[in-house]
């Protein structure tokens, strides 16, 4: 009797998957082994991964090309601020909570973006976040339009020692990159993910063949907003200040996240991380010539949408057929019985 | 009341600038849907062309707009035919990043080269002219003559689409692009020609808004939101509503000032939001294919 049954790795993503278990050991050690440069820049690479990857999930897969995900990284960043100064919550538990309350306000945007259609939808999201943008300068007991400083107090609620702090907040976001890859990697291997694949590669067709694309795109534009939003409250654990231009900044949570995505490689889940490695390695490099890399960075972003637009990870999958996540569905004929 | 007036009717005016901001996008969104994220960094470097052609040859904004119009043209021609025209399809996604990265190059461009210093131009004697009418209501020369460029750039532009030859290749292009060939267009070109149409708009936007107000490389994306909100809120592919949505986005903003400074732009913004919700077509549709 023959078997049909899905399998999602081969021989590549097995190799892939014990690649990438070995690199994250190195990382969680990275405490013993980096400095206090070393951990702010790893966490701050961790951060742009994660928003990176969520972009890529929304534009990349669910084809909602979103150019205002900075609304979530601030609501998330101005959330830790109120949980904790307003609240009294512990920073650390203020993070997912600040996940869940921006995913019940993605519900009512979404509800309103999804008016919008293709470009505008792009800008209508743009202008959702610039309307958080000046609210959140209204907010006076949050710092208004010049901003705050996280208290002390809050600061030390963390941890006793700057050591320890340091540590824990490097091992949250660490921890946080793992968890949005987890959950992407998950959402791509449910059914959702086969009709996000479907609605990725025609629309028309995934529609034709009974999937609920709105359905979907909805749930998709939330988990983004979720996830999104805690990376932002943990970004601004990090800085320790918050500004309304800081936190919904257009160019710092989505150019250069959109930027990383395309350099990478869109639709595809390694994409985002190699493009986040590409913008760091050039910020690093090119870091006394101040604002210059950021016109290179725009210029190779557009040579790469124009000449290669798959990206980095796009050419080497089509070269070499490597894959680092077991994602690929093929069906295997099981002959062994059953 | 008088008071009220007053604002209403620097509302208006300010309706007329971003109606301006707004005709380019609208021009090029119809013929290639094409969403040009630049476009409010395109009038930014706009104003600073026109600051170096006045500081240069020591000719007042106006003059100086007979050089930064056709320069402006000719970078939109060139923009187009090397770039844009490369991006076109249907995929949404490149012509956006594309025009996303112009928009961080130019703005970290203009940067450099002139520092986040805020700039004005000088539009001499009609800068701070002004006359009254009756009921306290204050005119402002500037304003009233941006009001009127406005409207006059917006029947041009609507003499050009439906009045010549060049008007209705774009149209002709715009509804079928390879019929349109195949009727003997070059639609490389006709696009080329209106993104230059669009970026000549720009010009003039730019330099009134740089006679009006302060500008720095940091304000270009606002320029572009506002432009978007007056075609939304207008509703698409009609350049009258266009200028409607315009003057309502600026009556908005200036209402919301009067009642907190703070209010400005967000009540613009919730004007839109409210189109959005409750009229998404726009007030004054002229539905297109």
């Amino acid at each position: 009797m023959t078997l049909a049954r899905v399998e999602f790795s081969n021989r590549a993503s097995r190799i892939g998957v014990r690649l990438l278990v070995l690199a994250l050991v190195v990382l969680a050690a990275a405490p013993a082994w980096g400095g206090r440069d070393d951990l702010r820049l790893l966490s701050e690479i961790y951060a742009y991964v994660g928003l990176a990857s969520l972009w890529n999930l929304l534009a990349g897969y669910a084809g909602l090309v979103s150019v205002g995900q900075q609304a979530y990284v601030g609501i998330g960043a101005y959330l830790l601020f109120g949980l904790t100064l307003r609240a009294g919550l512990p920073p650390l538990w203020a993070i997912p909570l600040a996940g869940i309350i921006t995913a019940a306000l993605a519900i009512p945007v979404a509800a309103l973006l999804f008016r919008l259609r293709g470009h505008y939808f792009a800008i209508g999201t743009w202008i959702v976040a610039e309307v958080f943008r000046l609210l959140a300068s209204q907010v006076t007991v949050l710092g208004g339009g010049s901003g705050m400083s996280l208290p002390a107090g809050v600061v030390t609620s963390i941890a006793a020692t700057r050591q320890a702090r340091e540590f824990l907040i490097y091992w949250a976001a660490l921890a946080l990159m793992l968890v949005v890859l987890l959950l992407i990697v998950w959402l791509l291997r449910s059914r959702y993910g086969l009709a996000l694949k479907a609605i990725r590669d025609n629309e028309l067709a995934a529609r034709s063949n009974g999937i609920d694309v709105i359905r979907i795109k909805v749930i998709v534009y939330i988990i983004t907003a979720f996830a999104t939003a805690m990376i932002g409250a943990l970004i601004f654990l990090q800085k320790l200040r918050i500004s309304p231009d800081a936190a919904f900044s257009v160019n710092d949570w989505t150019a250069f996240v959109i930027f990383m995505t395309v350099i990478g490689g869109i639709g595809r889940i390694e994409g985002p991380i190699i493009g986040a490695l590409v913008f760091f390695l050039l910020r690093q490099t090119l870091a006394d010539l101040g604002t210059f890399y950021l016109l290179l960075l725009g210029a190779v972003a557009i040579a790469v949408m124009l000449w290669a637009p798959k990206g980095i990870w796009g050419l080497i999958v089509d070269r070499f057929g490597w894959q680092l996540f077991p994602l690929e569905r093929r069906v295997v004929l099981d002959d062994r019985g059953a | 009341m008088g008071d009220w007036i007053n604002v209403i009717v620097q509302g208006v005016l300010v309706g007329g600038l971003y109606a301006m901001f707004a005709a380019g996008l609208s021009l090029i969104f119809g013929i290639m849907r094409l969403v040009n994220i630049a476009h409010g960094d395109l009038i930014v470097l706009a104003a600073y062309v026109a600051l170096v052609t006045t500081q240069t040859l020591g000719i007042g904004p106006l003059a100086a707009l007979m050089i930064v119009a056709p320069l402006m043209a000719l970078i939109g021609y060139g923009l187009q035919r090397l770039v844009l025209n490369r991006t076109l399809g249907d995929d949404l996604l490149p012509p956006l990043l594309v025009t996303f990265g112009l928009s961080v190059i130019i703005q970290n461009g203009l940067l450099e080269l002139f520092s986040a210093d805020s700039r004005k131009l000088q539009a001499g004697a009609i800068d701070v002219a002004s006359f009254s009418l009756p009921g306290g209501v204050s005119i402002g020369i500037l304003p009233l003559l941006s009001f009127v460029v406005a409207v006059a750039v917006i029947g041009a532009l609507q003499f050009v689409l439906y009045r010549t030859a060049l008007g209705r290749a774009f149209r002709a292009t715009a509804d079928d692009p390879a019929v349109a060939q195949l009727m003997g267009l070059d639609n490389r070109h006709i696009f080329g020609l209106a993104m230059a149409l669009s970026l000549a708009v720009v010009a003039v936007a730019g330099v009134f808004l740089a006679m009006r107000a302060n500008f720095d490389p940091a304000i270009g994306p606002a320029r572009l939101i506002f432009g978007f909100e007056s075609v939304i809120i207008g509703g698409l592919g009609s350049l009258w509503g266009t200028l409607l949505g315009g003057i309502l986005l600026g009556v908005a903003q200036a209402i919301g000032a009067e009642i907190d400074p703070g209010w400005q732009t967000l009540a613009g913004h919730l004007v839109f939001l409210l189109v959005l919700a409750v009229r998404p077509e726009g007030l004054f549709p002229k539905v297109r294919g």
